[in-house]
């Protein structure tokens, strides 16, 4: 059962990457050069509309919070997307979207493809030394939300607030804010 | 020339297909199967890359530190691909194709090669592109890992989940990609729009 799932949910997340034009890295290096912000503006929705169903539906008991699965804060976090950061401006590409895109019959998408196999591998063998080191230390206790969820695993950082509403806002502020963006903010020249 | 959504259109659509991904078992994510898809070739070169090992939680384990980690999880997805998290990023990789197919976004002549963007400031070169995405790879797949996550798993599940994580890996990402970005493709004007 759970494999016929990951088949439906994969097609129609990879059918969604590659209609809002995410596999295309023309689109992703526009959208950091500020040149093509649309992308952007799509995901920052995306995120905003699903994280507002996602906790009204928690309320009201339709999503079981067991499904939740928060990532720990750690300094890592924020050197780990700093170089993701730099590559996604390079390449044009990240994890999903370069297998999205290699679909799409790109071949510099494979050549990411292979460098990342490569990085991973590389990151698996030098984390026990990264272990040894202040990167994996946790940050306000790693697994936590900003909004309380119904999730005892999870810690809030705004615990005194409803969670419900907290997230609500900062949903409707995604989406506020991707309506508000203009399409573009730069020539490029 | 190609299908894409208007932006809103798209939006919605992403937020829904992320909300459903939680709904009915947990939050997306791609990065981790690449550790996975190594592991599986590792132990294929090298048989005792991932052996049984009862005191882990997932019943495998290696000798390496990462595979070895929560139990033993990543060496027991290696042993069994036909796991949710594998089959949904091979699932993931068809839903493009098949899009592709049917009037999404598809690759056609230079562009398979390099986007415009990049031939406008670079040139045609194909070695130039490939060596750029070749690092480009080894950087995000290397700094994903490090992050504990990538687009999918850190900005769009995180941020949905309100995760600090989350908040973290997307300030710092655009902070860095934003600036290198602009000033990789100066002058590289604004680009055709697709």
């Amino acid at each position: 059962m759970s494999i016929f799932l990951a088949i439906i949910i994969g097609l129609a997340f990879g059918f969604t990457l590659n209609r809002i034009g995410a596999t295309n890295p023309q689109n992703i290096i526009n959208m950091l050069r500020l040149t093509d912000l649309r992308l952007f503006k799509a995901i920052a929705f995306g995120i905003g509309l699903s994280s507002v169903l996602l906790f009204g539906a928690m309320a009201i008991g339709i999503i079981d919070p067991a499904h939740l699965s928060v990532k720990s804060a750690y300094i890592g976090v924020a050197l780990g997307g700093a170089i993701f950061g730099a590559g996604f401006a390079i390449g044009g590409y990240c994890p999903g979207t370069s297998l999205g895109g290699a679909a799409a019959g790109r071949k510099d998408a494979l050549v990411f493809i292979v460098g990342g196999l490569l990085g991973a591998f590389a990151y698996m063998l030098s984390y026990g030394w990264i272990k040894s080191t202040f990167l994996l230390d946790k940050i306000a206790g790693g697994k936590v939300t900003l909004a309380l969820t119904p999730n005892d695993k999870y810690d809030a950082i705004f615990s005194s607030f409803s969670g419900t509403i907290l997230a609500i806002v900062l949903g409707v502020a995604f989406m506020v804010f991707a309506l508000v963006l203009p399409n573009t903010l730069s020539k490029g020249e | 020339m190609n299908k894409r959504l208007p932006w809103l259109a798209g939006g919605a659509l992403l937020g829904v297909v992320t909300l459903l991904a939680v709904m009915i078992v947990k939050p997306v994510g791609v990065s981790t199967q690449f550790v996975i898809l190594d592991a599986i070739v590792w132990d294929l070169i090298s048989p005792d890359t991932i052996v049984e090992m009862p005191e882990n939680a997932k019943g495998y384990g290696s000798e390496n530190a990462y595979l070895n980690n929560g139990g033993g999880k990543y060496a027991a997805n290696a042993k069994n691909p036909l796991n949710y998290s594998f089959v949904f990023v091979i699932a993931m990789i068809a839903g493009a194709w098949l899009s592709s197919l049917f009037g999404g976004d598809k690759a056609t002549g230079t562009r398979k090669e390099m986007p415009d963007v990049w031939r406008k400031r670079f040139g045609d070169s194909k070695t130039k592109r490939y060596i750029a995405t070749f690092s480009a790879g080894f950087f995000v797949l290397f700094g994903a890992r490090l992050a504990g996550g990538c687009t999918s798993g850190h900005m769009m599940s995180g941020l949905m989940q309100t995760s600090l994580s989350g908040y973290i890996f997307t300030v710092v990402a655009f902070a860095v990609g934003v600036p290198v970005a602009i000033l990789l493709y100066r002058g590289a004007g604004k680009g055709e729009l697709s």
